[in-house]
């Protein structure tokens, strides 16, 4: 007990001394995942819009098959996006193994589904209530698709939330194709898991509870958001 | 848009089924742009909603035609507006969901500033222009709707029961921005089941019942004589025949 009182009280000592090493770290995680988020939600938000708005023959597959994919496995798609990256793959030539951007990658293939597959959900529930009204306008499918995006977007900040949620605390596919190289691919999960592997708990516990407190104030912060829209849009 | 005449609307032999289930039969009529206010009457599921997203493009057609004096379907849709009875708000104030309709369609941004004000002002909103217009009470939420539909300058206003959820003095201000309209050249196209409005405002009327026009007329010759029996019954508020049926077998009223 006084061991885990004492690693609670070296992570409190780092946090507030702003350790210069912890500082990067997080600075990491978050640049990766930040990225992440927003390229699969430029991707995935539009893609889900028009899954919602559009019928067509294998709509029900794509929809079955998008809501299978939220839960891919990490060190899997961790160990195929290796592949494709490494020396001997078909993006070899990119030389993007082990940096920073390869964890973007493999990051936008685990949270695009979870931005697709919530964000159709949203908007096909908007649209049903929109589709004649945008139809009598005279709207036109994308003016109908922008419509949606922007009246649903207090809405859509759970689905960006769920996304970035994936991003930060994932672990499996970025020690995979990042490496864990300190100063360059470390971030907040894979120095977890190293430090907490070398008995370092004091730098493991500092990074766990800094994670923690990220997504509480992100969480806070996307909830008074959505609460400040929909009290004025009555959504 | 008032130069462009899309006028008659024709449906010959028009058809619609939904579920299997065949919900408007070998519609034929033509409605011209005189007189001023046609409205669409009949029992709950006669397809009177159904009729109108018909005409207005909203549904097509599956047997028969349904042309607008030979315009093509969206020019023809583009001339059009329809308010639906329950009124959908854009997640914007009041004066933004005149604006946005008005952007869709590619209105300039002086000419969308003066139609909102203009037409805000005309159905007493003036004041509620920035209020979200999900806060709106249900008669000034279908009043906003009646504004973002003439902001098109619509040469024909379909109205979906608009007045069917309001209390007297909301439906009388309705019925009043409809009256405007129509003074102002609209041809109004209005589904209703209140008997004392259509006898108030319709200058011609379409009896549909399950699904079929039985009786089409100029509305005083209608109310004052109707030929269908189905017609004289529903005038008189008695139960129509399949309705007595059913109701005779669950051993109600007679």
């Amino acid at each position: 007990m006084d061991a885990f009182a004492a690693a609670f009280a070296a992570a409190g000592d780092l946090i507030l001394s702003a350790d210069a090493g912890l500082v990067e770290i997080i600075a990491l995680s978050l640049e990766v995942s930040l990225i992440a988020v927003g390229l699969s939600a430029l991707i995935g938000m539009p893609l889900g819009g028009l899954i919602a708005l559009a019928t067509f023959p294998g709509r029900r597959a794509i929809i079955v098959v998008f809501n299978a994919l939220m839960g891919l496995p990490p060190v899997v798609v961790g160990l195929v996006v290796y592949l494709l990256l490494s020396r001997s793959g078909p993006f070899g030539v990119l030389d993007l193994l082990f940096t920073p951007t390869a964890m973007i990658v493999a990051q936008v293939i685990l949270v695009l589904p979870i931005i697709v597959s919530l964000t159709r959900q949203i908007l096909e529930f908007l649209w049903i209530d929109y589709r004649e009204t945008l139809r009598s306008f005279g709207a036109t499918r994308i003016q109908c698709l922008a419509t949606l995006l922007w009246d649903g977007r207090f809405m859509l900040v759970t689905a960006l939330l769920a996304g970035f949620g994936r991003a930060i605390a994932e672990v499996g596919a970025v020690m995979i194709v990042g490496g864990n190289i300190d100063h360059l691919t470390r971030v907040m999960t894979t120095a977890i898991a190293l430090e907490a592997s070398k008995g370092e708990l004091a730098l493991a516990l500092g990074l766990g509870l800094i994670l923690l407190a990220i997504s509480l104030v992100l969480n806070v912060l996307a909830q008074s958001l959505r609460s400040l829209g929909e009290t004025w849009s009555l959504a | 848009m008032k130069e462009l005449d899309i006028f008659p609307l024709e449906l010959h032999r028009a058809g619609l089924s939904m579920g299997g289930k065949r919900v408007l039969k070998d519609i034929d009529c033509q409605i011209g742009a005189r007189p001023q206010k046609t409205f669409v009457i009949g029992p709950n599921g006669a397809g009177k909603s159904l009729f109108l997203k018909l005409c207005h493009g909203l549904l097509q057609a599956e047997e028969g035609t349904v042309h607008w004096g030979g315009v093509a379907g969206k020019d023809a849709r583009l001339a059009q507006a329809m308010v639906f009875q329950r009124p959908v708000m854009l997640r914007r104030s009041a004066l933004g969901n005149i604006d946005y309709a008005l952007r869709l369609r590619g209105i300039a941004r002086a000419e969308r500033r003066d139609r909102t004000e203009a037409l805000l002002k005309r159905t007493g909103l003036g004041h509620l222009a920035k209020v979200s217009a999900r806060a709106l009470s249900f008669g000034e939420q279908q009043r906003l709707a009646l504004a973002r539909a003439l902001a098109f300058t619509p040469l024909v206003l379909f109205l979906d029961e608009p007045t069917a959820s309001l209390d007297p003095a909301a439906a009388h201000l309705v019925e009043d921005i409809i009256e405007e309209a129509a003074v102002d050249g609209t041809k109004v196209i209005m589904s209703s089941h209140d008997l004392g409005q259509a006898q108030r405002m319709a200058d011609e009327v379409i009896f549909l019942h399950r699904g079929r026009i039985k009786e089409f007329r100029i509305a005083s010759d209608f109310f004052a004589a109707p030929k269908n029996d189905l017609a004289r019954d529903f005038l008189e508020g008695k139960p129509l025949w399949w309705r007595r049926r059913s109701i005779y077998r669950n051993g109600g009223a007679k």
